[in-house]
């Protein structure tokens, strides 16, 4: 573990943290992201979440990480936090109350990953219609949606649209 | 004076009403003006005063579907824009025809993924598939030419 003034002023609040070239990486539980976060913004001037994103790992576990970057203007840094979620909870609390940006960013990793983000204000899809059924970005879900077509496949592909062939 | 030899002067000449009625549509053809993606760029290009589109009667893309008769889906179709695309297909006036021009837009191209509608023909029937990525102003150009001749051969039983 490599110390950073910034895992000092928040002590318990981490449970790790990595430092590679100068980038800071504070690792948290899904409970204490949100104080994190606030403490972040209210105490050390993160006043800007830039992203917020999550990982899949299946099939290990903990299998996904809730990943936030935040950048301080004043004072020219960024750090990014991490949390790590079972595969059985896929839950987190939001951080919208925190940053207001967190509200479409958390619709997108809700929408592709299906983790859902308790108190949010407004859960929907954002990017994908809103019957679309499924989270395309789980690992379990195929990269590919259709077979490459060749001569001896082509016409059962095709069969599959209405107006192939006319 | 009579009435034989003056049409002897000018010529007569005797067609079917299909023909003429195709070669009238095949050479004022209006594409509506609507661009998905990187192909929409060449789709522009064509148009402009290098390629120039109205040598072949398209002077004039319409920003309103119900004023053209080609819709030519220049891009990737993204799953959520697929109804509108078949929406703005079935607002345009008969007769009509559609322009798959790009891989995306005949197959999906490199996008084999939840995101993309794998080829227009899922949700309108196409008339002209146009390859490349993206196909370069000739290339649509020849297709549109392929899509004249076809019109100029369609019986108008087709639309009514
Ligand atoms: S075929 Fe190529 S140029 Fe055209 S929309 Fe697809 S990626 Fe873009």
């Amino acid at each position: 573990m490599s110390d950073s003034p910034l895992a000092q002023s928040l002590g318990d609040l981490i449970t790790e943290t990595r430092v590679f070239r100068d980038e800071v990486t504070l690792i948290t539980t899904r409970e204490r992201v949100v104080e994190v976060l606030t403490r972040l913004r209210d105490g050390e001037h993160f006043e800007v979440l830039t992203d917020l994103t999550a990982v899949d790992f299946h099939p290990a576990e903990p299998r996904f990480a809730l990943v936030y970057l935040l950048t301080s203007l004043q004072r020219n840094m960024r750090v990014r936090i991490k949390c790590f979620l079972n595969g059985s909870e896929r839950a987190a609390p939001t951080v919208s109350g925190v940053f207001a940006s967190a509200n479409w960013l958390e619709r997108e990793v809700y929408d592709l990953f299906g983790i859902h983000f308790e108190g949010h204000p407004d859960l929907r899809r954002i990017v994908l219609p809103n019957d679309y059924v499924g989270h395309p970005l789980l690992k379990e879900v195929p990269v590919q949606v259709e077979e490459v077509s060749f001569t001896f496949n082509r016409r059962r592909i095709e069969a599959g649209k209405i107006f192939a062939g006319e | 004076m009579g009435i034989e030899q003056k049409l002897g002067d000018m010529g007569v000449v005797t067609t079917t009403l299909e023909k003429a009625v195709g070669w009238a549509r095949s050479n004022a053809i209006w594409p509506m003006l609507f661009g998905l993606a990187c192909c929409a760029i060449e789709m522009m290009s064509t148009q402009a005063s290098r390629y120039d589109l109205s040598r072949f009667g398209m002077e004039l893309m319409r920003a309103s579907p119900r004023q053209s008769d080609l819709m030519i889906v220049a891009g990737r179709v993204s799953r959520k824009m697929a109804p509108v695309l078949r929406n703005l297909y079935d607002q345009m006036p008969e007769p009509k025809w559609v322009i798959a021009m790009g891989d995306c837009a005949s197959c999906g191209g490199v996008f084999n993924n939840y995101a993309v509608v794998q080829g227009v023909d899922e949700i309108v029937p196409v008339d002209v598939y146009v390859a490349g990525c993206p196909p370069r102003p000739e290339t649509l150009i020849d297709g549109i030419l392929r899509l004249q001749e076809k019109i100029k051969k369609e019986p108008l039983k087709k639309w009514q």
